[in-house]
């Protein structure tokens, strides 16, 4: 059986989805974290496979990639710290609490 | 000529608003007024010697060689060039009417400024509030009345007819904490407003069909189409006449354009001159101080419309139907305000109803004017009356201020019998009375006379008219003397002083001007003033049998207030009792205010006014209105949208994402 790109494909789609779904749903702020972080894995996996299947000889998917994977993690620190503040500040991390920025 | 002497004349008083305008409040009373009565007297000097040189100088600019005064223009710029044809100037002209009006103007106007500094202040010497101000506008005043007769073009003109009118308002409403004040200086704002919007139509007529706004133009070409009349001077503006008389003559609603322009610029004289029916804003104006009475409602800006229609004569004189005009209302305005005058109880009303009266008789002496009636005498004799008038006019005003000055009251019920307490103001008084009841050999009997035998040499109606209008004047103007200065002892109240007599700074201008009411009748105005420059003895016109006439209708007007006024008794409230409709309606003015608070209220503010104002707020407003609600209401309605909630916006954002790719997929198939 040859592995095809839409084996690689399909999983991804799924975490993508997943993700999507874990961060309408989800309404604690380092949960809808984690989902962020899925939704990223998942395009990350498209770029790989990609460039893989599509341009075989090149490495910009593979770039794209990496730099992904970094900006994410930088991300991942900023969003902690700003959750760390709004817990010191409002004592709970609960997305739906935080309604001061309305109408 | 030298140019600094007439551009000081005009710069003097500009300065002097300016400084006491802006500075004024920073000053204190006395230097404020000093420095304002200076730069008048300083003005006043200047005009002298300009009318002086113009009169007697002799210069060949002045005069031709067969002693004919010519128009002079000291100087003409361009001050605003719109085209090649629209130009706009600023001049200087000076000819025999605006020298004798510079003499007029300044003389009045300083004899104000000095009695001013005695009268604005109360008995124990304390300045009136904002005396400063009332230099300033004094000073205004004069400055735009000095522009407005020198204007040697109609625009100038215009533009001084409009900065008197303004500051004319400002001193009406001087005491603006009374609201009758306040609101008779909107009154005559508003009324000679009015008018010069006519005033604004006829020149733009008259300047359109002739293509110049310069007098000069007018006048020497209308005169040099007349054959047989001396030219004025040698400007000439070629084809003025080819388009009044060109066939077919421009004609608009059966008249000419050229009657139309000129009755048009004759209602912004009406305006100006308080004639019937735009009076009306003139008996209010004395809400003023009296003294502004004096010079403005009394001697220099109310007869600017009488100066307007001399300006113009030459033109006038081509069109029978608006001297016809002319005629017709002065000689009704005249005997309205006289009867009008026979019944007022406050003394400025009185003397503002026979300012009224009188430049009536000025306005029918220049309807009456044909060049073949003893040359144009009706001219002269106006421009005399003018002079004559305004000397005496302006000296019992001032004597009725210094009057009110001393009482207290503007009625001549708290006066009666002041002849022992304030014999200077008495004696100088009767000398007023006496001139305009035209006694002789006080100025009021010559010009009066000039003016009678005009209208004889017109039409017997106009004479007979004008003669029992003059009888009438002696009549009410010896009421009023007698009232205030006979009729029963003054009656000083408890606790009060005795009246007596002014300060010589009020003393002073009040003996001036009746020596010169004295003695002005002597001039020989006809060889100073005439509507062509043409010099003549006017005595040759004099008609011994109308002034014999005139003397005795006067003399029968003097006795009968004589012997219905001296002492008290019951023929005046008899008089009352025997004609009371009549006595009622000349009491309450012929009901002319109320026709027009009926006009203007009921009609213009109910019948238009107010149907349009409710058109603006429920039409006009309410469509805007409308607008502003239903964009209020779509945003109170999409406004929960955004709920604070991110991820009801993340769901947003997720369903208008699928949607656009839904729609992109359909549409690429």
């Amino acid at each position: 059986m040859e592995i095809t790109a839409i084996y690689y494909l399909v999983p991804a789609l799924i975490m993508f989805c997943c993700g999507v779904y874990g961060f309408i749903t989800r309404k604690n702020m380092i949960a809808m974290l984690i989902s962020l972080e899925l939704m990223l894995n998942a395009v990350d996996i498209n770029f790989a496979v990609f460039n893989r299947f599509l341009w075989p000889g090149q490495l910009e998917g593979m770039f794209f990639t990496l730099f992904a994977i970094a900006i994410a993690a930088a991300e991942t620190a900023l969003a902690i710290a700003i959750i760390i503040n709004i817990f010191r500040a409002a004592k709970n991390i609960d997305v739906r609490s935080l309604n001061e920025m309305k109408f | 000529m030298d140019v600094t002497v007439p551009i000081l004349i005009l710069a003097i008083p500009l300065f002097m608003f300016l400084l006491l305008g802006l500075t004024g409040m920073k000053m204190s009373h006395k230097l404020a007024g000093t420095l304002g009565t200076l730069g008048m007297g300083t003005v006043l000097v200047l005009a002298y010697v300009t009318a002086f040189t113009y009169f007697f100088g002799g210069a060949p600019e002045f005069i031709d060689a067969a002693g004919n005064r010519l128009q002079y223009l000291v100087f003409d710029q361009t001050w605003l060039a719109f085209t090649q044809n629209l130009v706009i100037k600023i001049g200087f002209l000076l000819d025999p009417i605006s020298a004798m009006m510079l003499v007029v103007i300044t003389t009045i106007s300083f004899m104000v400024h000095l009695y001013s500094l005695g009268y604005m202040r109360d008995h124990h010497g304390v300045y009136e509030h904002g005396f400063q101000r009332f230099y300033a506008f004094l000073s205004l005043f004069s400055f735009s009345m000095l522009g407005l007769v020198v204007a040697p073009n109609i625009f100038q003109m215009y533009i001084f007819w409009e900065l008197v009118g303004a500051s004319s308002y400002l001193l009406i409403g001087f005491y603006y904490r009374k609201p009758s004040a306040v609101s008779a200086s909107k009154k005559a704002f508003i009324v000679t407003r009015f008018a010069d919007l006519g005033f604004l139509i006829g020149i733009l007529v008259l300047s359109y069909y002739t293509g110049t706004f310069n007098f000069t133009d007018f006048t020497s070409s209308a005169v040099a189409g007349m054959e047989g009349v001396t030219q004025v001077n040698i400007h000439t503006a070629e084809g003025i006449l080819n388009i009044f008389q060109s066939s077919p003559a421009p004609m608009f609603m059966g008249a000419s354009v050229l009657t139309w322009a000129l009755v048009l610029i004759f209602m912004g004289g009406m305006g100006k001159s308080a004639m019937l029916p735009l009076h009306i804003w003139l008996p209010d104006a004395m809400e003023g101080p009296t003294p502004v009475s004096a010079l403005i409602h009394a001697a220099t800006m109310v007869v600017a419309g009488v100066y307007l229609v001399a300006r113009l004569f030459p033109l006038y004189l081509m069109e029978e139907s608006a001297l016809m005009i002319i005629t017709v209302v002065g000689a009704l305005t005249a005997l309205y305000a006289a009867m009008v005058a026979c019944t007022q109880v406050d003394i400025k009303r009185v003397l503002a109803f026979s300012t009224i009266s009188q430049i009536a008789f000025m306005m029918v002496s220049l309807g009456v004017a044909r060049m073949d009636i003893h040359h144009g005498l009706g001219y002269m004799a106006s421009m005399f009356h003018l002079f004559t008038h305004a000397m005496f006019k302006a000296l019992l005003f001032l004597g009725a201020g210094a009057l009110i000055h001393a009482i207290g009251s503007n009625d001549y019920t708290d006066m009666h019998g002041l002849r022992k307490y304030m014999p200077i103001t008495h004696i100088t008084f009767l000398i007023g009375c006496l001139a305009i009841a035209g006694i002789i050999p006080f100025s009021g009997f010559f010009s009066k006379d000039e003016i009678l035998s005009s209208c004889l040499g017109n039409s017997t109606i106009a004479y007979v008219w004008m003669s029992a209008v003059a009888g009438l004047t002696a009549f009410y103007m010896f009421r009023l003397y007698y009232l205030i200065f006979w009729w029963k002892e003054h009656k000083v109240h408890e606790g009060h002083h005795a009246p007596h007599d002014q300060p010589w700074v009020m003393s002073l201008p009040l003996i001036i001007l009746a020596v010169i009411s004295c003695v002005a009748g002597f001039i020989p105005f006809g060889n100073l003033v005439s509507w062509n420059g043409v010099p003549y003895d006017f005595m040759a016109h004099f008609n011994w049998s109308v002034a014999a006439v005139s003397l005795v209708v006067a003399i029968a007007g003097i006795a009968l207030a004589t012997v219905m006024y001296r002492k008290e008794n019951e023929l005046p409230a008899k008089f009352k009792n025997a004609v009371p409709a009549l006595w009622r309606w000349c009491h309450h003015r012929f009901y002319w205010d109320e026709l027009y608070m009926f006009i203007t209220h009921r009609i213009i503010f109910g019948c238009i006014c107010r149907p349009l104002a409710w058109f603006d707020r429920h039409i006009i407003d309410g469509t805007m209105d409308s607008f502003a609600t239903i964009t209020n209401k779509a945003s109170d309605a999409i406004k929960p949208l955004q709920s604070g909630q991110v991820q009801m916006y993340v769901w947003y954002y997720l369903i208008g994402a699928l949607a656009l790719g839904g729609i992109t997929y359909i549409c690429l198939l």
